[in-house]
Protein backbone atom coordinates (compact mmCIF):
# COMPACT_ATOMS: atom_id res chain seq x y z
CA UNK A 1 0.00 0.00 0.00
CA UNK A 2 2.59 2.52 1.07
CA UNK A 3 4.88 1.52 -1.82
CA UNK A 4 2.15 2.32 -4.40
CA UNK A 5 1.80 5.83 -2.96
CA UNK A 6 5.50 6.52 -2.74
CA UNK A 7 6.21 5.25 -6.29
CA UNK A 8 3.82 7.79 -7.77
CA UNK A 9 4.65 10.68 -5.45
CA UNK A 10 8.33 11.45 -5.74
CA UNK A 11 8.18 14.69 -3.76
CA UNK A 12 9.76 14.75 -0.31
CA UNK A 13 7.55 14.66 2.78
CA UNK A 14 7.71 18.42 3.37
CA UNK A 15 6.56 19.23 -0.20
CA UNK A 16 3.54 16.93 -0.17
CA UNK A 17 0.17 18.72 0.18
CA UNK A 18 -2.17 18.18 3.12
CA UNK A 19 -1.54 18.27 6.88
CA UNK A 20 1.91 17.39 8.07
CA UNK A 21 2.15 14.16 10.04
CA UNK A 22 2.64 14.58 13.73
CA UNK A 23 6.35 14.43 14.58
CA UNK A 24 7.65 11.49 16.56
CA UNK A 25 10.83 12.50 18.42
CA UNK A 26 13.74 10.09 18.57
CA UNK A 27 13.80 7.96 21.70
CA UNK A 28 10.14 8.58 22.49
CA UNK A 29 7.64 5.92 23.41
CA UNK A 30 3.86 6.00 22.95
CA UNK A 31 1.77 6.95 25.96
CA UNK A 32 -2.03 6.95 26.24
CA UNK A 33 -3.27 10.30 27.45
CA UNK A 34 -6.85 10.01 28.69
CA UNK A 35 -8.38 13.47 28.93
CA UNK A 36 -11.75 14.46 30.33
CA UNK A 37 -13.47 16.49 27.61
CA UNK A 38 -16.47 18.76 27.87
CA UNK A 39 -17.77 21.22 25.31
CA UNK A 40 -20.71 23.20 26.74
CA UNK A 41 -22.09 23.84 23.23
CA UNK A 42 -22.59 20.16 22.40
CA UNK A 43 -22.16 18.01 25.52
CA UNK A 44 -24.52 17.47 28.41
CA UNK A 45 -21.94 15.55 30.41
CA UNK A 46 -18.15 15.32 30.37
CA UNK A 47 -16.65 12.25 28.68
CA UNK A 48 -13.19 10.72 28.31
CA UNK A 49 -11.07 10.76 25.15
CA UNK A 50 -7.79 8.91 24.74
CA UNK A 51 -4.89 10.10 22.56
CA UNK A 52 -1.71 8.23 21.68
CA UNK A 53 1.16 10.62 22.22
CA UNK A 54 4.91 9.96 21.75
CA UNK A 55 6.57 10.93 25.00
CA UNK A 56 10.15 11.44 26.09
CA UNK A 57 11.21 10.84 29.71
CA UNK A 58 12.23 14.51 29.84
CA UNK A 59 8.73 15.67 28.83
CA UNK A 60 6.27 17.09 31.30
CA UNK A 61 2.54 16.32 31.23
CA UNK A 62 2.05 19.83 29.82
CA UNK A 63 4.10 18.79 26.77
CA UNK A 64 1.67 15.94 26.16
CA UNK A 65 -1.27 18.35 26.34
CA UNK A 66 0.54 20.66 23.87
CA UNK A 67 1.14 17.71 21.56
CA UNK A 68 -2.54 16.82 21.61
CA UNK A 69 -3.59 20.40 20.96
CA UNK A 70 -0.99 21.17 18.28
CA UNK A 71 -1.02 17.91 16.30
CA UNK A 72 -4.02 15.73 17.20
CA UNK A 73 -7.03 17.80 18.27
CA UNK A 74 -6.90 21.59 18.19
CA UNK A 75 -10.20 21.90 20.04
CA UNK A 76 -8.66 20.81 23.36
CA UNK A 77 -8.91 23.65 25.86
CA UNK A 78 -6.57 24.07 28.83
CA UNK A 79 -4.86 26.96 30.62
CA UNK A 80 -1.17 27.55 30.86
CA UNK A 81 0.90 30.66 30.93
CA UNK A 82 4.50 30.50 32.08
CA UNK A 83 4.76 26.70 31.83
CA UNK A 84 7.45 26.69 34.52
CA UNK A 85 5.53 26.25 37.77
CA UNK A 86 5.35 29.93 38.70
CA UNK A 87 2.09 31.34 37.34
CA UNK A 88 -0.21 28.60 38.64
CA UNK A 89 -2.46 28.43 35.57
CA UNK A 90 -2.27 24.76 34.72
CA UNK A 91 -3.43 22.99 37.88
CA UNK A 92 -5.18 19.80 36.73
CA UNK A 93 -5.94 16.41 38.18
CA UNK A 94 -3.28 14.00 36.90
CA UNK A 95 -3.98 10.34 37.67
CA UNK A 96 -6.43 11.53 40.31
CA UNK A 97 -4.02 13.86 42.11
CA UNK A 98 -3.97 17.65 41.81
CA UNK A 99 -0.72 18.78 40.20
CA UNK A 100 0.63 21.49 37.93
CA UNK A 101 0.87 19.90 34.48
CA UNK A 102 4.15 21.79 33.92
CA UNK A 103 5.82 20.27 36.99
CA UNK A 104 5.09 16.55 36.52
CA UNK A 105 7.90 14.79 34.67
CA UNK A 106 7.13 11.84 32.40
CA UNK A 107 10.14 9.87 33.67
CA UNK A 108 8.29 9.59 36.98
CA UNK A 109 5.15 8.27 35.30
CA UNK A 110 6.37 5.87 32.59
CA UNK A 111 5.68 2.28 33.62
CA UNK A 112 8.61 0.03 32.80
CA UNK A 113 7.94 -2.39 29.95
CA UNK A 114 4.21 -1.78 29.53
CA UNK A 115 1.79 0.76 28.09
CA UNK A 116 1.43 3.86 30.27
CA UNK A 117 -1.92 5.61 30.61
CA UNK A 118 -2.03 9.10 32.07
CA UNK A 119 -5.44 10.52 32.97
CA UNK A 120 -5.90 14.26 32.98
CA UNK A 121 -9.09 15.83 34.37
CA UNK A 122 -10.05 19.35 35.42
CA UNK A 123 -9.65 20.20 39.12
CA UNK A 124 -12.76 19.24 41.10
CA UNK A 125 -15.17 21.48 42.96
CA UNK A 126 -15.20 24.39 40.51
CA UNK A 127 -17.61 24.52 37.52
CA UNK A 128 -16.03 23.23 34.29
CA UNK A 129 -16.19 25.76 31.44
CA UNK A 130 -14.58 23.66 28.72
CA UNK A 131 -12.35 20.57 28.84
CA UNK A 132 -9.70 21.37 31.47
CA UNK A 133 -10.72 24.99 32.07
CA UNK A 134 -12.73 25.68 35.20
CA UNK A 135 -14.44 28.84 36.46
CA UNK A 136 -11.98 30.21 39.03
CA UNK A 137 -14.29 33.01 40.21
CA UNK A 138 -15.65 31.21 43.35
CA UNK A 139 -12.04 30.48 44.31
CA UNK A 140 -10.98 34.12 43.94
CA UNK A 141 -14.12 35.28 45.75
CA UNK A 142 -13.04 33.30 48.85
CA UNK A 143 -9.52 34.69 48.44
CA UNK A 144 -10.75 38.30 48.35
CA UNK A 145 -13.09 37.73 51.30
CA UNK A 146 -10.15 37.22 53.71
CA UNK A 147 -8.67 40.66 52.83
CA UNK A 148 -5.33 39.48 51.43
CA UNK A 149 -3.57 42.84 51.56
CA UNK A 150 -1.69 44.86 54.17
CA UNK A 151 -4.00 46.64 56.60
CA UNK A 152 -2.33 49.38 58.67
CA UNK A 153 -4.01 52.10 60.68
CA UNK A 154 -2.70 55.41 61.95
CA UNK A 155 -0.28 57.69 60.21
CA UNK A 156 1.80 56.44 57.36
CA UNK A 157 5.35 55.84 58.60
CA UNK A 158 8.05 58.12 57.26
CA UNK A 159 10.50 55.21 57.05
CA UNK A 160 10.32 51.70 55.67
CA UNK A 161 8.33 49.25 57.83
CA UNK A 162 11.15 47.27 59.41
CA UNK A 163 10.72 43.58 60.23
CA UNK A 164 13.13 41.20 61.97
CA UNK A 165 14.11 37.94 60.24
CA UNK A 166 12.42 36.03 63.09
CA UNK A 167 9.13 37.90 62.54
CA UNK A 168 9.36 37.32 58.81
CA UNK A 169 10.03 33.62 59.35
CA UNK A 170 6.58 33.14 60.93
CA UNK A 171 4.70 33.56 57.65
CA UNK A 172 7.50 32.77 55.19
CA UNK A 173 5.92 29.49 54.11
CA UNK A 174 2.58 31.03 53.18
CA UNK A 175 4.13 33.78 51.01
CA UNK A 176 4.92 31.08 48.46
CA UNK A 177 1.30 30.63 47.32
CA UNK A 178 0.70 31.10 43.57
CA UNK A 179 -3.12 30.76 43.74
CA UNK A 180 -3.24 27.73 41.44
CA UNK A 181 -6.22 26.30 43.41
CA UNK A 182 -4.66 22.82 43.61
CA UNK A 183 -5.14 22.73 47.39
CA UNK A 184 -8.67 24.12 47.56
CA UNK A 185 -9.90 21.76 44.84
CA UNK A 186 -8.33 18.74 46.59
CA UNK A 187 -10.27 19.46 49.80
CA UNK A 188 -13.24 17.11 50.41
CA UNK A 189 -15.01 19.77 52.48
CA UNK A 190 -14.73 22.20 49.56
CA UNK A 191 -16.08 19.56 47.13
CA UNK A 192 -19.09 18.98 49.35
CA UNK A 193 -19.84 22.60 50.13
CA UNK A 194 -18.29 25.44 48.13
CA UNK A 195 -19.09 28.01 50.80
CA UNK A 196 -16.06 26.83 52.84
CA UNK A 197 -13.24 29.35 52.39
CA UNK A 198 -10.86 26.58 51.41
CA UNK A 199 -7.15 26.08 52.11
CA UNK A 200 -5.83 28.69 49.68
CA UNK A 201 -7.86 31.54 51.19
CA UNK A 202 -6.76 30.51 54.71
CA UNK A 203 -3.12 30.33 53.57
CA UNK A 204 -3.36 33.88 52.22
CA UNK A 205 -5.06 35.08 55.39
CA UNK A 206 -2.27 33.40 57.39
CA UNK A 207 0.30 35.32 55.34
CA UNK A 208 -1.06 38.62 56.73
CA UNK A 209 -2.37 37.51 60.15
CA UNK A 210 1.16 36.58 61.25
CA UNK A 211 2.84 39.58 59.58
CA UNK A 212 4.17 41.88 62.32
CA UNK A 213 3.57 44.96 60.07
CA UNK A 214 -0.11 44.17 59.57
CA UNK A 215 -2.90 45.34 61.90
CA UNK A 216 -5.86 43.54 60.39
CA UNK A 217 -5.31 40.18 62.11
CA UNK A 218 -8.43 40.49 64.23
CA UNK A 219 -10.71 41.22 61.25
CA UNK A 220 -9.38 38.22 59.35
CA UNK A 221 -9.57 35.96 62.39
CA UNK A 222 -13.20 36.99 62.87
CA UNK A 223 -13.94 36.06 59.26
CA UNK A 224 -12.21 32.68 59.64
CA UNK A 225 -13.91 31.98 62.99
CA UNK A 226 -17.33 31.80 61.31
CA UNK A 227 -19.24 28.74 60.01
CA UNK A 228 -17.34 28.66 56.71
CA UNK A 229 -13.95 29.26 58.30
CA UNK A 230 -11.12 27.16 59.71
CA UNK A 231 -13.31 24.99 61.95
CA UNK A 232 -14.58 23.12 58.90
CA UNK A 233 -11.09 21.81 58.24
CA UNK A 234 -10.89 18.03 58.92
CA UNK A 235 -7.09 17.84 58.66
CA UNK A 236 -7.10 15.33 55.81
CA UNK A 237 -3.80 16.79 54.53
CA UNK A 238 -4.99 16.64 50.89
CA UNK A 239 -4.06 20.31 50.55
CA UNK A 240 -0.51 19.87 51.83
CA UNK A 241 -0.13 16.91 49.49
CA UNK A 242 -1.44 18.87 46.49
CA UNK A 243 0.53 22.10 46.91
CA UNK A 244 3.06 22.45 44.04
CA UNK A 245 5.05 24.96 46.11
CA UNK A 246 5.41 22.61 49.07
CA UNK A 247 3.53 24.89 51.46
CA UNK A 248 2.57 23.16 54.72
CA UNK A 249 -1.06 24.15 54.15
CA UNK A 250 -2.64 22.06 56.91
CA UNK A 251 -0.06 23.39 59.37
CA UNK A 252 -0.95 26.97 58.39
CA UNK A 253 -4.64 26.22 58.98
CA UNK A 254 -3.78 24.73 62.38
CA UNK A 255 -1.81 27.87 63.27
CA UNK A 256 -4.85 30.00 62.50
CA UNK A 257 -6.98 27.68 64.68
CA UNK A 258 -4.47 28.01 67.48
CA UNK A 259 -4.46 31.82 67.19
CA UNK A 260 -8.26 31.77 67.53
CA UNK A 261 -8.23 29.26 70.36
CA UNK A 262 -5.70 31.10 72.53
CA UNK A 263 -6.64 34.60 71.28
CA UNK A 264 -3.01 35.22 70.51
CA UNK A 265 -1.32 35.84 67.18
CA UNK B 1 -3.66 55.85 52.44
CA UNK B 2 -6.76 55.28 54.52
CA UNK B 3 -9.14 56.17 51.68
CA UNK B 4 -7.21 53.84 49.40
CA UNK B 5 -7.55 50.94 51.78
CA UNK B 6 -11.27 51.72 52.05
CA UNK B 7 -11.55 51.46 48.27
CA UNK B 8 -9.70 48.16 48.26
CA UNK B 9 -12.03 46.62 50.81
CA UNK B 10 -14.56 44.30 49.15
CA UNK B 11 -13.50 45.13 45.58
CA UNK B 12 -16.30 43.18 43.88
CA UNK B 13 -18.91 43.20 46.64
CA UNK B 14 -18.56 39.58 47.77
CA UNK B 15 -21.61 37.38 48.07
CA UNK B 16 -20.64 36.37 51.59
CA UNK B 17 -22.51 37.74 54.59
CA UNK B 18 -20.39 39.62 57.14
CA UNK B 19 -18.75 37.55 59.87
CA UNK B 20 -21.11 36.99 62.78
CA UNK B 21 -18.44 37.39 65.45
CA UNK B 22 -19.71 34.26 67.17
CA UNK B 23 -17.46 31.71 68.85
CA UNK B 24 -19.97 28.87 68.44
CA UNK B 25 -17.93 26.96 65.86
CA UNK B 26 -14.78 27.35 67.97
CA UNK B 27 -16.54 26.04 71.08
CA UNK B 28 -18.09 23.11 69.27
CA UNK B 29 -14.66 22.23 67.85
CA UNK B 30 -13.11 22.29 71.33
CA UNK B 31 -16.04 20.34 72.76
CA UNK B 32 -15.54 17.59 70.15
CA UNK B 33 -11.92 17.12 71.23
CA UNK B 34 -12.56 17.12 74.98
CA UNK B 35 -15.70 14.97 74.85
CA UNK B 36 -13.90 12.58 72.50
CA UNK B 37 -11.11 11.99 75.01
CA UNK B 38 -13.58 11.59 77.89
CA UNK B 39 -15.72 9.19 75.85
CA UNK B 40 -12.72 6.97 75.12
CA UNK B 41 -12.30 6.46 78.88
CA UNK B 42 -16.01 6.22 79.69
CA UNK B 43 -17.01 3.92 76.82
CA UNK B 44 -14.00 1.60 77.00
CA UNK B 45 -14.46 1.37 80.77
CA UNK B 46 -18.13 0.61 80.29
CA UNK B 47 -17.43 -2.06 77.68
CA UNK B 48 -14.77 -3.63 79.87
CA UNK B 49 -17.08 -3.84 82.91
CA UNK B 50 -20.05 -5.09 80.91
CA UNK B 51 -18.36 -7.58 78.58
CA UNK B 52 -15.11 -8.80 80.11
CA UNK B 53 -14.97 -8.41 83.88
CA UNK B 54 -16.40 -11.21 86.08
CA UNK B 55 -17.98 -13.43 83.44
CA UNK B 56 -19.01 -10.58 81.14
CA UNK B 57 -22.47 -10.32 79.62
CA UNK B 58 -23.72 -13.56 81.20
CA UNK B 59 -24.00 -12.06 84.67
CA UNK B 60 -25.95 -8.98 83.51
CA UNK B 61 -29.54 -9.05 84.70
CA UNK B 62 -32.02 -6.74 86.41
CA UNK B 63 -30.33 -7.16 89.78
CA UNK B 64 -26.90 -6.30 88.33
CA UNK B 65 -28.19 -3.07 86.79
CA UNK B 66 -30.16 -2.22 89.92
CA UNK B 67 -27.08 -2.80 92.04
CA UNK B 68 -24.93 -0.55 89.89
CA UNK B 69 -27.44 2.27 89.75
CA UNK B 70 -27.80 2.30 93.52
CA UNK B 71 -24.33 3.89 93.58
CA UNK B 72 -24.14 7.61 92.69
CA UNK B 73 -20.77 6.95 91.07
CA UNK B 74 -22.19 4.66 88.38
CA UNK B 75 -25.22 6.90 87.99
CA UNK B 76 -22.86 9.78 87.25
CA UNK B 77 -20.74 7.59 84.93
CA UNK B 78 -23.75 6.53 82.88
CA UNK B 79 -25.26 10.00 82.89
CA UNK B 80 -22.09 11.67 81.63
CA UNK B 81 -21.64 8.93 79.03
CA UNK B 82 -25.19 9.49 77.79
CA UNK B 83 -24.89 13.27 77.60
CA UNK B 84 -21.40 13.37 76.11
CA UNK B 85 -22.14 10.67 73.52
CA UNK B 86 -25.38 12.37 72.49
CA UNK B 87 -23.89 15.84 72.22
CA UNK B 88 -20.72 14.57 70.54
CA UNK B 89 -22.67 12.49 68.05
CA UNK B 90 -25.20 15.23 67.37
CA UNK B 91 -22.48 17.77 66.75
CA UNK B 92 -20.76 15.35 64.37
CA UNK B 93 -23.94 14.74 62.40
CA UNK B 94 -24.64 18.50 62.41
CA UNK B 95 -21.25 19.02 60.72
CA UNK B 96 -22.04 16.36 58.14
CA UNK B 97 -25.44 17.94 57.44
CA UNK B 98 -23.75 21.33 57.02
CA UNK B 99 -21.32 19.76 54.56
CA UNK B 100 -23.67 17.71 52.43
CA UNK B 101 -27.13 19.31 52.51
CA UNK B 102 -27.43 21.30 49.30
CA UNK B 103 -30.60 23.27 50.00
CA UNK B 104 -31.32 25.42 53.04
CA UNK B 105 -34.71 23.75 53.57
CA UNK B 106 -33.15 20.25 53.51
CA UNK B 107 -30.54 21.43 55.97
CA UNK B 108 -33.17 22.95 58.25
CA UNK B 109 -35.41 19.86 58.39
CA UNK B 110 -32.54 17.40 58.81
CA UNK B 111 -31.34 19.45 61.76
CA UNK B 112 -34.84 19.56 63.27
CA UNK B 113 -35.02 15.74 63.09
CA UNK B 114 -31.52 15.48 64.57
CA UNK B 115 -32.09 17.85 67.47
CA UNK B 116 -35.50 16.37 68.30
CA UNK B 117 -34.10 12.85 68.47
CA UNK B 118 -31.20 14.05 70.61
CA UNK B 119 -33.43 15.86 73.08
CA UNK B 120 -35.77 12.85 73.32
CA UNK B 121 -33.01 10.33 73.94
CA UNK B 122 -31.19 12.52 76.46
CA UNK B 123 -34.45 13.28 78.30
CA UNK B 124 -35.62 9.66 78.47
CA UNK B 125 -32.14 8.41 79.46
CA UNK B 126 -31.70 11.02 82.18
CA UNK B 127 -35.19 10.34 83.47
CA UNK B 128 -34.51 6.60 83.75
CA UNK B 129 -31.16 7.03 85.48
CA UNK B 130 -32.61 9.34 88.15
CA UNK B 131 -35.98 7.67 88.71
CA UNK B 132 -34.92 4.04 88.41
CA UNK B 133 -36.85 1.97 90.91
CA UNK B 134 -35.12 -1.30 91.86
CA UNK B 135 -38.30 -2.58 93.52
CA UNK B 136 -40.47 -3.02 90.42
CA UNK B 137 -42.33 -6.29 91.01
CA UNK B 138 -41.26 -8.90 88.45
CA UNK B 139 -44.26 -10.31 86.56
Amino acid sequence: MSRAVSSEDTRSEAERPGPKPAPVPEGSRPVSVKIQRFNPEFDDEPHWETFEVPALPTDRVLNLLHYVKWYLDGTLAFRRSCAHGVCGSDAVQINGINRLACKVLLKDMLAAGKQTTITVAPIKGLPVQKDLCVDMEPFFEAFKAVKPYLIAYGNEPSRERIQSPADRERFDDTTKCILCAACTTSCPVYWADGSYFGPAAIVNAHRFIFDSRDQGAEERLDILNDVDGVWRCRTTFNCTDACPRGIQVTKAIQEVKRALLFKRV
Amino acid sequence: MSTESMALDKPRSPRRPAARRSNFELHSWVFMRISGVLLVILVLGHLFIMNILDGGVHRINFAFVAGRWSSPFWQFWDLSMLWLAQLHGTNGVRTIINDYARKDTTRFWLKIVLYTSMVLIVAVGTFVIFTFDPNIPAD
